[in-house]
């Protein structure tokens, strides 16, 4: 029999299903291979050193090896197992938000190391127990651009014109800010984006974690960027991300 | 399933089909078992049927800790030397057994039904917790042990249980974390050899 092929690689693992009697099939973001999927063989129980390693928000680094349908772990090593974020509903919520968008937008197989970068950023931010809302809207600024789906917030999509300070209108088809006048011409349905909110998504999109966490945004301003970003990214998604549900349920009041 | 231009005969391929259903059952195994029934005598396959029946037609879910049961209440919650001051909360009712055979809990249970997974869409309204709530408030419930499984969603789930409950004034505990029996140090993953070292104990 040939010899099976094995790669080394790292990434974070998104989610796990549960295979037969006591195995995995997980799926982990990798920063050179994108998304893959492999058994853990035995994950499921007590005794299986892989299997608790293999939680999905792990940044680990593992030795896959290749199968004629499904790929299987062989070797499994932590690099971060993001403990403080996981052990706090408000936080692993918001990363299992991230992980969902994460698996939403990549396509198995593309290499995406902005994405990736981004996603272990957005892990480390919770684990330091920084606010989740703020480091969510970011995240979610972000990933957009890094997935290649960056709304249009400088321009109108309608005729390309540099829009005026004020308040605009987001058209979620258009997949940007709409000027008043060419309303009529574009698809909407449209959603309020103030000042403020264009302001900030602006400066998301060109700031790092850290910068982007010093800024104080008031609780308007954050309930307008969640109602742009979270109607955009559905459309994108052509639904609504279930995870987004219970990070709003267990959101610190 | 079949080969190309053969197919079973109609009650068998009904069968294999239906085999093949059951978690765990590939294609080859779902033939072996039908054919094996074909071949064994008629009390075999006539008893299968019945236990098949009878389980559906005779198990209900325990209106007290939505367990599986014959008779409601069930019959841990009706047993009088069960100390009643204590529920331990667990995902699936396949894990009643489980500690029932460790001989070490006498308390009642609270069987959950699944977990609150946030990615797969499955909310907390979809499990026993509403239920669990409703059980705690007004009685006179001192502890309740979250043996939910030490997993990502296993945990979710405990944390959101702990914060409703929490209010209650009930004291909330859950099983220790460590290292398994048999097992060696040096295969350990670090989460589970951490926790099991935060937990030591006087010898």
């Amino acid at each position: 029999m040939a010899q099976k092929k094995i790669y080394d690689t790292q990434g974070v693992v998104l989610k796990h299903m549960r295979l037969g009697e006591a195995d995995r099939i997980v799926t982990i973001y990798t920063v050179d291979r994108g998304k893959v999927r492999a058994v853990v063989k035995g994950a499921r129980r007590v005794k299986s050193r892989k299997g608790g390693l293999l939680q999905p928000l792990s940044h680990v680094r593992v030795s896959i090896a290749e199968g004629r349908n499904l790929d299987q772990v062989v070797e499994a090593e932590t690099v971060t197992s993001y403990r403080a974020a996981r052990e706090n509903l408000a936080l692993m919520s918001a990363g299992l938000y991230f992980a969902e968008l994460v698996d939403g937008f990549s396509i198995d197989g593309a290499v995406n190391p902005s994405e990736f970068h981004l996603l272990v950023g957005g892990l480390d931010a919770l684990d330091r127990a920084r606010d989740p809302e703020r480091i969510a809207r970011y995240f979610e600024t972000r990933l957009l651009s890094a997935a290649g789906f960056g709304p249009e917030i400088r321009q109108c999509v309608g005729c390309g014109m540099d829009l005026p300070a004020g308040d605009h209108a987001f058209s979620c088809t258009e997949g940007g800010l709409v000027g008043a006048e060419c309303r009529s011409r574009c698809e909407g349905p449209f959603l309020h984006a103030s000042m403020n909110t264009i302001k900030v998504m602006r400066f998301f999109q060109a700031a790092d974690f850290s910068q982007a966490l010093d800024l104080h945004l008031t609780e308007p301003l954050m309930g307008n960027l969640r109602r742009v970003l979270g109607r955009y990214i559905a459309h994108v998604l052509e639904r609504e991300p279930n995870s987004a549900e219970f990070m709003r349920l267990v959101r610190p009041a | 399933m079949t080969g190309e231009g053969y197919t079973f005969a109609d009650p068998v391929g009904r069968l294999v089909e239906e085999f093949h259903k059951l978690p765990g059952i590939g294609p080859k195994t779902a033939q072996r078992l039908a054919y094996h029934l074909i071949r064994a005598g008629d009390d075999e396959s006539r008893s299968l049927a019945d236990a098949i029946r009878a389980v559906k037609e005779q198990i209900i879910l325990c209106s007290t800790c939505a367990n599986v049961t014959e008779t409601d209440p069930c019959r841990l919650c009706r047993d009088p030397n069960r100390d009643s001051s204590t529920i331990c909360v667990v995902e699936e009712p396949m894990d009643v057994p489980a500690l029932e055979r460790t001989g070490s809990y006498k308390g009642l249970y609270h069987v959950l039904h699944g977990v609150i997974s946030p990615m797969n869409g499955i909310r907390a309204d979809d499990l026993k917790i509403p239920s669990l709530l409703e059980r705690l408030k007004g009685s006179d419930v001192t502890e309740v042990v979250l043996a939910t499984n030490p997993n990502l969603e296993g945990e979710a789930t405990s944390m959101y249980i702990h914060s409703l409950i929490s209010p209650l004034g009930i004291k909330v505990t859950r099983p220790a974390r460590g290292l398994p029996v048999g097992g060696d140090l040096e295969y350990a993953d670090e989460v589970t050899l951490g926790r099991a070292l935060e937990g030591r104990q006087e010898f």
